[in-house]
């Protein structure tokens, strides 16, 4: 894997005022995306499934610098959005971090009981949430500051 | 009977997890670290002992949160809780609206913005800036996102400089990411008398 080109990642357009906030969306994405605890979601997984909600977002660009970073051939498919999962459980989970990244308000006691089901622990709920979550984040801010014009400097 | 909220109010509800919180006497150093427990802060939510489950991002979000929210210059607060409430109304977050309208409603002092954008959601019919922020909002808050230059001139006109537009970008989409938490792993219940 290699390193992600900063100027890609829609936190280069903040304003030089909130540096900080540039500074600490970075480090909430490492959080997200590789973090030292990974838990059941391994790191090159995390980037196919982060290409996978930056597609449902249109965020073409984001999906492309994530993707670049998944070399087993195994795994790059999973960041097609039509692509449901290589087994039962992943397809119960894609399923789910699929309909938290675009149809949040749809999500019910039931679906989180289905993952349990499946066999995912607690804490890797949790973790799926916060990936698929720091995501909407950054492609929002992405698309957000790429309409003010100037704001980049 | 069921005790879950269903309908958007100002009153701050209670949050029934759908996960089991970490207990604090079983949590990790890097746990404690994330809660920010000290020995004269003891009391932690469930909504943030559920989120210790992922330590490293707890104690990622905490500050960046705080930053998008509370800091400094730019947009004023009752513009940032307006962002805020349009994602916590398209992705019909209970209790984040709760919490960011009773808010709004001290800091504006006019607890009519959030009746109105209760009452009639995403339609909602509001003062100038208010309308230009909060539609601008509930845009960025669609998936994929509908905001476009549009949004932007309205803001503009409405008198926001380009500091102001990103701090409303990143209050509503630090919702985005809140309410994909706070919706998705608990239930929002009326409080315990």
């Amino acid at each position: 894997m290699t390193a992600q080109p900063v100027h890609d990642d829609g936190f280069g357009l903040l304003p030089t005022a909130r540096s900080d906030i540039a500074e600490m969306s970075r480090k909430a994405r490492q959080s997200v995306l590789a973090p030292a605890q990974p838990g059941a979601w391994p790191v090159e997984w995390r980037h196919a499934v982060a290409a996978r909600i930056c597609r449902q977002h249109a965020a073409t660009g984001l999906a492309e610098g994530y993707l670049a970073q998944v070399d087993d051939p195994a795994l790059r498919p999973l960041g097609d959005p039509a692509n449901s999962g290589r087994d039962a459980v992943e397809q119960t989970v894609l399923g789910f971090v699929d309909r938290v990244a675009t149809r949040p308000r749809d999500i019910l006691a039931a679906d989180i009981a289905a993952l349990q089901a499946a066999g995912v622990a607690d804490a890797d709920v949790v973790r799926l949430c916060e990936m698929a979550a720091f995501l909407a984040y950054q492609c929002r801010v992405a698309r957000g500051l790429s309409l003010i014009k100037g704001a980049g400097a | 009977m069921s005790r879950i909220i269903h309908k958007f109010t100002r009153v701050v509800p209670g949050w029934q997890p759908r996960v089991t919180p970490v207990r604090l006497d079983e949590a990790t150093p890097e746990q404690l670290q994330a809660l920010k427990v000290t020995p004269s802060n003891t009391k932690v939510s469930d909504y943030v002992l559920v989120l210790a489950h992922d330590a490293e991002s707890l104690d990622a979000r905490s500050p960046l949160f705080n930053a998008v929210m509370y800091g400094r210059d730019g947009l004023d607060r009752a513009g940032r809780e307006i962002g805020a409430i349009g994602a916590s109304i398209v992705n019909r977050c209970i209790y984040c609206a709760a919490v960011h309208a009773q808010r709004h409603a001290q800091l504006s002092k006019d607890p009519g913005v959030t009746d109105e954008i209760f009452r009639a959601g995403p339609a909602a019919r509001l003062g100038a800036r208010d309308q230009a922020m909060f539609d601008f909002a509930v845009k960025l808050s669609q998936t994929p996102p509908e905001v476009g230059a549009d949004e932007v001139a309205a803001l503009r006109a409405a008198g926001l400089d380009d500091l102001e537009i990103a701090d409303l970008v990143l209050a509503s989409a630090m919702f985005g990411w809140a309410n994909r938490l706070m919706h998705v792993l608990g239930d929002p219940v009326r409080a315990e008398d």
